[in-house]
């Protein structure tokens, strides 16, 4: 260092060497976080490695379509959770919040029972990263695209 | 940049700009925000509560901002001795602190209805709960070297390693599975409509000016406080001589 670099360049270089390692650091951490910081474990998970019987866990994924349906009670739901890989036959007795509908997701606390059906005791639904006012609704995408170019025009 | 280390020139620029862009930043702020409020129709899922988004988003990406600010400003300080770069950095701490606490109450709000639930530990949230304890750890260090009159390199180093949160929140919802969405808005993308998003970017333009306005009118006063120090030891020395 002493081959005429100027202070300020050291210090430079010093702090970017020093960054470089921290960001370097975080990244592995946050690498080595990956299972562990994930919030909930997809069907496919649970697939590849089933949980013990009555382990609480949570899992998330998207609510099959056509596949709730209310037991005779009427508070007990059951619906199916996938991910496009696997699927996970759900039980819930309870009030469910209002963002739950087919084909969004879903995050439900509980654990699997010995049939292989995952008994919920918390459901959240999980929104997703679409914004879209309430008349564009049901529209499909050709019909969206159409409406947006009369808008822009 | 060195052009504005002289505090003189800094203090002119910044007493003819502080009015300007707290003025403009909240008449801009309240117009996107009532716009949000009354004009914007119900979202097709959340209903009414998609209206918090013109405060939360706003207010998350402006607590990321004050921390990136941060460790600009000490990197500056550290680097170059820029004698500005650690007034700065102690001036964006509280706003930015402020905005965070706005997106983390905001955003509890809007998850009740919307999840189903106040809080969850998933990534997120987390990691934005993070931040808010490293401001507070960073407005403590920093105030406390400043009544000591130490120099604030501990806290520029404290600000620099703090940035290391800022890429793990923006990943969070990426790398790991969580409650809280995907982006919505990336590189030139946005899954917002656009009947959303004008008011959601002109509320961030109005709350970015306020920030703005802000960070100036509080380095004004911390450069108005290391004055008036320094003037009442002037004082004390000369009253110390004329004792002698």
């Amino acid at each position: 260092m002493s081959s005429g670099l100027k202070p300020k360049h050291q210090r430079l270089v010093l702090v970017v060497v020093a960054l470089v390692a921290l960001v370097g650091a975080g990244l592995l951490a946050a690498y080595a976080l990956r299972n562990q910081a994930s919030y909930f474990y997809v069907p496919a998970d649970i697939a590849a490695a089933p949980p013990q019987v009555g382990q609480p866990i949570r899992l998330g994924g998207m609510v099959e379509n056509g596949s709730i349906a209310t037991a005779a009670d009427g508070v007990t739901v059951q619906f199916v959770v996938q991910d496009g890989a696997a699927r996970v036959p759900v039980s819930y007795t309870g009030i469910v919040p209002a963002l739950f509908v087919e084909g969004s997701g879903v995050v439900a606390e509980g654990s699997m029972n010995a049939d292989g059906t995952f008994i919920a005791d918390n459901l959240l639904a999980k929104h997703d990263e679409n914004y879209m006012p309430r008349e564009l609704e049901g529209m499909s995408t050709a019909e969206l695209r159409e409406e947006l170019q009369e808008t822009v025009e | 940049m060195h052009g504005f280390a002289n505090p003189a020139r800094f203090l002119k620029i910044a007493r003819w700009l502080t009015m300007p862009l707290l003025v403009s930043g909240l008449v801009i702020s309240m117009c996107a925000v009532l716009w949000g409020l009354t004009q914007v129709p119900p979202d097709r899922l959340m209903g009414e509560t998609v209206r918090i988004l013109f405060v939360h988003v706003p207010a998350a990406w402006l607590s990321m901002g004050g921390w990136s600010a941060i460790a600009i400003a000490s990197l500056a300080e550290l680097v170059w001795r820029h004698p500005l770069a650690a007034i700065a950095a102690r001036a964006a701490a509280v706003p930015g602190a402020t905005f965070t606490a706005i997106c983390l109450a905001t955003g509890s709000i809007w998850g009740r209805p919307t999840w189903g639930t106040w809080w969850v530990w998933d990534g997120r949230l987390t990691s934005m709960l993070v931040l808010l304890f490293l401001y507070f750890g960073y407005i403590a260090l920093s105030s406390s070297l400043a009544r000591e009159g130490q120099s604030s390199r501990i806290a520029a180093i404290f600000g620099l390693v703090g940035a290391i949160n800022i890429p793990i929140i923006n990943r969070s919802v990426v790398w790991w599975n969580s409650l809280h969405q995907p982006p919505s808005i990336t590189m030139g993308q946005s899954a917002i409509d656009p009947v959303f998003l004008w008011p959601l970017l002109i509320a961030t333009l109005g709350f970015s000016l306020l920030f703005g306005g802000v960070v100036l009118a509080r380095m004004r006063a911390i450069l108005a406080d290391i004055q008036a120090e320094a003037r009442l030891r002037r004082k004390a020395l000369q009253a110390e001589e004329s004792l002698a």
